[in-house]
């Protein structure tokens, strides 16, 4: 199988203090990798290696033919303005705007495919609506219906089902599944252990004191998964 | 009125015309993003800086504009790059500029050909001071910013909406914010000799203020600004001519008043 991400000794450090040291692991094309952790154990700081973002770090990433626009991303919710005038339309269609193939205006092939999407994620008829006058779980999945226009290849999700009632997150589990089915590798950083897991098919649990990378099978024997399900 | 019939055949009223009517469009452009990037200041900030370049040169007798564009470009680099490297925050790298190159400006001035007209009119603009060159200058760069905003209109709209987004997706954030900056630099510089070095801010921020009152969408927001702007300064142009009013000044006022009357309706509109 094709290795699509291979980070190797990867550490990060803010003002002296490491958040994470030494990680190595790769993700191949077509898997579903779950991240957990503790708060603070540097999950989004990952995140953010792995998408080029200004991050300093040591250590290696390396990209196996993949390049930044076939990368969707969904930041966690704290992170994007909320007072932005914009319609739920223009802020999904956005995600194709790193697209080549983009130009003066989003094609009709594009168009389509964000109105798929927002059927999908059931906010179609907030076509027209504002963002800012929408629910925080609405604002959420006009936020995952831009990832999934951006990922070709690849979809980041940091901690997607924050906010989004159970009903609408087992949806969107079932959603980011079908994706996977279809062959879009998923990085999805999760507090929700149980639920969260399910799909997966590769764990990364990072604690201070080391981390864990391997299959969901072996995962789950390890003292990490017990504190993470005993602690939350 | 009959000021007004009369005006049309001085050439100096043709040329304000002109370049009043393309400096507006091109503010309201970059305005709507400077506005949402939270960088209103960046035009004030850089309105002093051209000020000051503007003294110097006329100090040591030089063309105001040549000298004043490429320091005002960069400028506008320099506030960009510190307030992406983040140890002083964007806000204060602007106050802190401004003012200096303010008061650069000022003392050269004083202590070389005094304060006067001149220097009056970089402050508080003119509208007989637009030369030539100037309309020439404006045609070219208003060209340049109405392409980009075609060419770039989805990338910039992903690069202000959500920079990390559009980075990490793969649109070139830091080339567009460049693009900006010195797309906001010239037209700074070109619109200070109208609208005055301490005016011309307002005619970047106002109209996106105004226009956000009541649009909810970007594309409308976009499009509201420009036609409020060239509204407001075909408006400020002719009160500046029937009742001899400073022209710059006049243009402010109309875009206040513009963004009250737009304030209160979008709130009784809620």
């Amino acid at each position: 199988m094709k290795t699509l991400i291979e980070v190797e000794n990867l550490s990060v450090a803010f003002e002296g203090n490491a958040v994470f040291k030494n990680l190595n692991f790769k993700i191949n094309e077509g898997d579903y990798l779950c991240i957990a952790g503790e708060n603070g154990s540097g999950k989004t700081t990952l995140m953010k290696c792995i998408l080029g973002l200004d991050v300093k770090y040591s250590g290696a990433i390396k990209y196996g033919g993949i390049t930044k626009n076939s990368i969707g991303w969904l930041p966690q919710r704290s992170e994007t303005k909320r007072d932005f005038p914009a319609s739920v339309f223009e802020i999904v269609l956005s995600g194709f705007a790193g697209k080549k193939e983009t130009g003066l205006f989003y094609s009709s092939k594009q168009k389509k495919q964000a109105l798929n999407y927002m059927e999908t994620m059931e906010i179609s008829g907030l076509k027209n609506r504002c963002f800012s006058s929408l629910s925080g779980g609405q604002q959420q999945r006009v936020l995952l219906c831009r990832a999934l226009c951006a990922a070709d290849r690849v979809l980041l999700l940091d901690e997607p089902v924050t906010g989004l009632d159970s009903s609408a997150v087992n949806e969107l589990y079932t959603a980011i599944q079908r994706l996977n089915k279809s062959g879009i590798t998923v990085i999805m950083i999760t507090h929700d252990i149980c639920s969260g897991l399910k799909y997966a098919n590769k764990v990364l649990h990072i604690s201070e004191g080391g981390y864990f990378f391997g299959e969901k099978s072996e995962y789950i024997l390890t003292e990490y998964y017990k504190k993470a399900q005993g602690g939350i | 009125m009959e000021n007004l019939l009369s005006v049309f055949s001085y050439s100096f009223f043709w040329r304000a015309l002109i370049v009043g009517v393309l400096v507006s469009l091109c503010a309201a452009l970059l305005g709507v993003n400077l506005v949402l990037k939270r960088y209103s200041m960046l035009g004030d900030g850089l309105s002093h800086v051209a000020f000051g370049a503007a003294a110097v040169a006329l100090a040591v007798g030089a063309a105001p504009l040549k000298v004043a564009v490429p320091v005002v470009v960069i400028a506008a680099f320099l506030l960009l790059r510190i307030s992406e490297n983040g140890k002083i925050k964007g806000d204060a790298a602007i106050a802190v500029v401004s003012s200096s190159a303010l008061a650069i400006g000022v003392i050269v001035a004083t202590m070389t050909t005094g304060m006067n007209t001149d220097i009056n009119n970089y402050m508080f603009g003119s509208i007989l001071a637009v030369s030539k060159e100037d309309v020439v200058f404006t045609v070219i760069i208003a060209v340049a910013v109405i392409l980009m905003y075609l060419l770039f209109y989805n990338r910039l709209f992903a690069a202000t909406f959500d920079e990390n987004f559009a980075a990490a997706t793969g649109v070139k954030v830091k080339l567009y914010n460049c693009l900006l900056a010195v797309l906001t630099a010239v037209t700074v510089v070109i619109g200070m000799r109208m609208m005055g070095a301490l005016l011309i801010s307002s005619i970047i921020t106002f109209p996106a203020l105004s226009s956000m009152r009541v649009c909810r969408k970007y594309r409308s927001v976009t499009v509201v600004s420009v036609i409020i702007s060239v509204f407001s300064f075909l408006t400020g142009l002719f009160l500046s001519v029937c009742y001899d009013m400073p022209a710059g000044a006049s243009v402010v006022v109309v875009n206040l008043i513009i963004f009250l009357v737009l304030s209160f309706s979008g709130r009784i509109r809620k």
